[in-house]
């Protein structure tokens, strides 16, 4: 069990609900993910991003180092200008480096989407509860940065327009897509860092 | 200031670093506001051939740079004594997935500093990086700053090392309190 708190059911009782499905809402939002290079930050979003381009050399996941996943969208956005970026990253991890927003939208790359799987919790480490079940929103704090393009994605009527915004292309999108607490799709990952930089050089760099 | 280097040969080799930094077609300079990187940071916002990215903490650079080398593009990670340790985890990425590295340190803490809040991490910098495999290299004196970069960029985009350059106090003088 949680420990519990007035304060914290108060909070609960104010947050958003989490309705969405990760295992259908992130292809649908997505869409040909051939079109994207690909970041995804530890945890649940490295399954669904592994899963959905089937481990793609075109898709960098990771496996620490959290909190990276947005710079390293923002490095690789501006090294690739002709290139769109779709970076995805848990509310857990975003949380951990929400200066990277800030930093970003003062760049604001226009091939550079953020897509925030938000399932209000801690999924890797056993589901406790994160601080967007209790209040926080992460849309707000990304445009509160700066971001200009920004949704969330709650429901099924939401989908279309986040869709749209991931690959509107005339500045940095960031999209938060609110699910249920449910596991990521099962994939096995290549937790080979190297290698998989190899991978995505060569396939990025000397196309067959 | 200190008497071997002075206001205007400070100047001289932070440009001599920049011209050199931009001849190996380095292309992302990542920074917080440092006033030892003050010639370094002017010099890329001025130059339309990069992309200066000023950093909220000094882990977003090493991230960055990650960003950069998937993308096929070189950058440097250009911080203060006191950021090395805000980067320790981050560099997970270069230890653990073999990211070449280069990162450009203006020291504080060590000689002559004159503040005691410097010196935890000031002191602290070798070690730490050395922990995360970052191959540390001291500059003393400003006519080892040129050669110490040069062998540092080959270390780095050839040899696929993590290398810090670690500009000292004896270089770029105490701040005065």
């Amino acid at each position: 069990m949680e420990p519990t708190s007035k304060a914290i059911n108060a909070a609960k009782a104010a947050a958003p609900q989490f309705l969405l499905d990760r295992g259908t809402a992130v292809p649908v939002l997505v869409g040909r993910q051939e079109d994207f290079l690909h970041i995804a930050g530890l945890a649940g979003t490295a399954y669904d991003i592994a899963s959905l381009t089937n481990g793609g050399a075109h898709a960098y996941t990771l496996a620490g180092a959290m909190g990276a996943a947005c710079m390293i969208g923002l490095g690789l956005a501006l090294a690739c200008p002709d290139k769109r970026i779709l970076v995805t990253t848990g509310d857990g991890e975003l949380l951990m480096s929400l200066g990277a927003l800030a930093t970003i939208a003062v760049m604001n790359p226009p091939n550079l989407s953020i897509l925030c799987v938000d399932n209000g919790h801690y999924g890797e480490t056993g589901y406790q509860v994160s601080h967007t079940s209790l209040g926080v929103d992460l849309e707000a704090i990304a445009s509160g940065s700066g971001i200009k393009l920004t949704r969330t994605v709650e429901t099924e009527a939401d989908i279309a327009e986040g869709a749209r915004i991931l690959r509107q292309g005339n500045a940095t999108a960031f999209v938060l897509l609110r699910v249920k607490p449910t596991d990521p799709p099962k994939f096995k990952l290549n937790l080979d860092g190297a290698v998989c930089r190899e991978a995505f050089r060569k396939a990025l760099l000397q196309p067959a | 200031m200190t008497a071997n280097s002075g206001a205007s040969g400070t100047a001289r080799w932070q440009d001599e670093l920049y011209d050199e930094l931009r001849r190996h077609d380095v292309t992302q300079f990542a920074y917080v506001p440092d006033a030892g990187h003050s010639v370094l940071i002017s010099r890329s916002l001025a130059d339309p051939a990069v992309h200066s990215v000023r950093l909220t903490t000094e882990e977003e650079g090493v991230a960055m740079l990650a960003g950069a080398d998937l993308g096929g593009r070189k950058g440097v990670l250009l911080m203060q004594s006191s950021g090395v340790g805000n980067c320790i985890n981050m560099l997970s990425l270069m230890k653990g997935a073999r990211f070449p590295f280069l990162t450009l340190v203006s020291m504080r803490g060590d000689y002559g500093e004159g503040n005691p809040w410097q010196f935890a991490m000031g002191q602290a910098v070798e070690p730490v990086l050395k922990a995360m495999d970052v191959l540390c290299l001291r500059v003393e004196r400003p006519e080892d700053v040129l050669p110490t970069l040069r062998a540092a960029l080959t270390m780095v985009f050839q040899g696929g090392q993590a290398v810090a350059v670690l500009l000292t106090q004896r270089l770029i003088g105490a701040k005065k309190f």
